[in-house]
């Protein structure tokens, strides 16, 4: 049973950050539908800001969370209006080659100016974990469960509750009537980007602490961000915060009572079963097709 | 314009082909090593290793009156790239010898080319058996085979009085191999096996894993990974309360490295290392092990980077002396006069014995296996 409960608190610790990795990418393949193969690289970005900020220059690791998402909401700013501004319009294969070709050069920068070694940040919390009776968790893990869970209700007023949230819903159901009403859509899709960017970049500023920080570190959350979005439902942010939980839950039950060398299988499976038998996303609302 | 363009393209031939000759003027020897991905940290120490072991040839004189040049390139810790970095090398950079891959599955990846190339490879860190037992006889590997790991440990399992052991290793033929060679001589000493749980090479989280062994009843963990998996599991089994004895092997540990990032959570851990950058006086060559050490730091290394680089050193010298041996940097020489060197590696002497299928052996030296323990944030020695 203690068993049990441990694999219930690494879920949550787990299904946070996923969530939070769900929520960006959503915005950006969901919402604006591209598909966005830079989400890790931003991811991998925050988390090298943090690097920066924290060990490089030696500054605060409270002040180093916001100072990586400005940076990537600026980096998801500047890739948007030099990629995808030129391609709006273009079919979406094309869109899909040109974002693989920014991933493998952003990656290969990352690659060039920190090298392959794993870096790490050091964190101002204690190391003595917190023990709750059977269960024990970390208080960097619940400092970045908080973290996220703010940032997920921050998106989700910001999308559903203000007028740049609105703007940005009406753009991408119908370009051009938003345009007609009056709706910037030039500056719709900057920011959307933009704020998608600053979600992958906070959450690799969250996690990198967690883990090690190499350049690669974002394809793995890469595919997993992707396999939450498709679980959710595209352009749902409330299905993809379920998602990342679950996807959490298949891991922790999957690499605790099934086999641990399949554990990053487990999720994939459920993707599978959720497109033969919801191909929607578990949480999609019904709405009209063509 | 047609013209000039020829003739730039004549010039461009010309200084291609005087590049070439001037290329046959060292001896090259390929290095194939994971310098990103899950296993770059190790992969990077190795090289500089190597790097200290060809500068130091190179300043007294090279060898067969030439320099040796290291061709080396980045297999990307995936065995894919690993054998297409060895093709690349044997083919087009024309290296007769090479030295790799590190990991057992990377090894595992380009030995087919070596047989399909007929070209000799130093093997420095690699420990599954299948290695040397599957009838490749071009190669000659310096490093333990993970039995021979399993054999130096049985000593001390009486001391340690240990009753029951689970294993976290990595998922690929370096970690099921030690779980399975480990297992086997647990069980002669009467230990119980109980859980053996498996991590993907890239995982950054080991909670799910690490949470079932806390709540099993053995007292001790066997675990096999490289180094930043590795400091991940110290962490994550601290913050789990993860209160078992933890035992790793492989010699990737870097343990100060563990004793920097996971602090008090590494006291009372042990590790099954192949050199001792600690106590070079009680290594089998002092003197060497101290130029190597003095040479590492001169460098501005991280001291942790010791008990890993110095298998690129002792690669290196190991390939060089039997390019001296034969004569000529020739693979099949090469290969030839790999089973008469007997030089002082920093690890003991790297003498070549038989192993695997009659006819078609593989060479292995006999290096050493040291247990150290780390207490209070210090390294200590143990007897085996």
């Amino acid at each position: 049973m203690s068993e049990f409960l441990q694999h219930l608190v690494n879920m949550l610790v787990l299904g946070g950050t996923y969530a939070l990795l769900g929520i960006g990418l959503t915005l950006i393949f969901g919402i604006m539908n591209v598909v966005n193969f830079t989400h890790g690289v931003l991811y991998t970005f925050g988390a090298y800001i943090m690097f920066i900020v924290v060990q490089q220059l030696g500054l605060n690791f409270f002040l180093a969370l916001p100072v990586a998402v400005l940076a990537g909401w600026l980096l998801g700013a500047a890739i948007e209006l030099t990629l995808l501004r030129p391609l709006r319009g273009s079919d979406i294969d094309t869109t899909m080659l040109v974002m693989i070709g920014a991933w493998i050069a952003m990656q290969s920068g990352t690659l060039w100016i920190w090298g392959g070694v794993a870096k790490s940040v050091a964190t101002p919390f204690p190391e003595a974990p917190l023990v709750l009776g059977p269960v024990s968790v970390s208080w960097l893990r619940l400092f970045v469960l908080a973290a996220a869970a703010m940032l997920i209700l921050v998106t989700y007023l910001l999308i559903n509750k203000t007028s740049l949230g609105r703007a940005m819903r009406a753009t991408f159901q119908d370009h051009d009537t938003a345009s007609l009403m009056g709706v910037n859509v030039d500056m719709i899709y900057t920011s959307t980007f933009a704020i998608g960017s600053s979600l992958a970049a906070a959450a690799g500023a969250l996690l990198g602490p967690v883990y090690v920080i190499f350049p690669q570190m974002g394809d793995l959350a890469a595919v997993k961000a992707f396999a939450i979005v498709i679980l959710g439902g595209l352009g749902n942010i409330t299905g993809a915060v379920i998602g990342g939980f679950i996807l959490a839950l298949a891991e922790e039950l999957g690499a605790g009572y099934v086999s641990s060398g399949y554990r990053d299988a487990m999720g994939f499976v459920i993707i599978i079963a959720v497109l033969i038998f919801r191909p929607t996303g578990l949480f999609a609302r019904a709405e009209r097709v063509g | 314009m047609t013209r000039a363009l020829g003739l730039v393209g004549t010039i461009a031939l010309a200084t291609a082909l005087f590049g070439g000759t001037a290329g046959a003027q060292t001896i090259k020897i390929g290095v194939n090593e994971p310098l990103t991905g899950a296993f770059a940290a190790s992969g990077t120490y190795v090289v500089n290793g190597a790097k200290i072991a060809a500068d130091e040839i190179n300043a007294k004189g090279g060898i067969l009156g030439k320099k040796i040049e290291l061709v080396i390139e980045d297999n990307k810790s995936n065995p894919t790239e690993a054998a297409a970095v060895a093709e690349k090398l044997i083919t087009s950079d024309k290296v007769p010898v090479l030295m790799g891959a590190w990991g057992s599955s990377l090894t595992l990846a380009v030995m087919p080319k070596l047989m399909e190339y007929e070209t000799p490879m130093v093997v420095e860190t690699s420990s599954s058996g299948k290695i040397t037992t599957t009838g490749n006889p071009f190669i000659f590997r310096i490093s333990p085979p993970s039995a021979v790991e399993a054999a130096a440990f049985k000593g001390i399992v009486d001391k340690l009085a240990l009753k029951k052991v689970d294993f976290l290793v990595i998922n690929n033929d370096w970690g099921r191999g030690t779980a399975e060679d480990f297992s086997k001589m647990m069980k002669d000493k009467g230990i119980a096996i109980g859980l053996v749980e498996t991590m993907d090479q890239g995982a950054q989280d080991m909670s799910a894993q690490l949470s079932k062994i806390k709540s099993s009843d053995s007292e001790t963990v066997i675990v096999t990974t490289a180094v930043d998996q590795l400091t991940l599991i110290f962490k994550q089994a601290a913050a789990l309360g993860l209160k078992k004895r933890i035992i790793t092997t492989g010699g990737s540990q870097n343990p100060d490295q563990i004793i920097a990032q996971a602090g008090a959570a590494a006291n009372g851990t042990m590790h099954l290392t192949t050199f001792l950058p600690w106590f070079p006086d009680k290594t089998p060559n002092p003197e060497a092990t101290n130029y190597f050490i003095t040479e590492w730091k001169k460098r501005g290394f991280e001291f942790a980077g010791c008990t890993e680089s110095f298998r690129g050193y002792d690669g290196i010298r190991t390939a060089a002396a039997a390019i001296e041996k034969a004569g000529k940097a020739e693979p099949a020489a090469i290969k030839a006069a790999l089973w008469n060197i007997n030089i002082k590696g920093l690890n003991g002497d790297i003498v070549f014995r038989k192993s695997g299928p009659e006819g078609k052996e593989s060479g292995q030296s006999q290096p050493n296996v040291y247990l150290i323990e780390i207490s209070d944030g210090k390294v200590e020695m143990k007897t085996l």
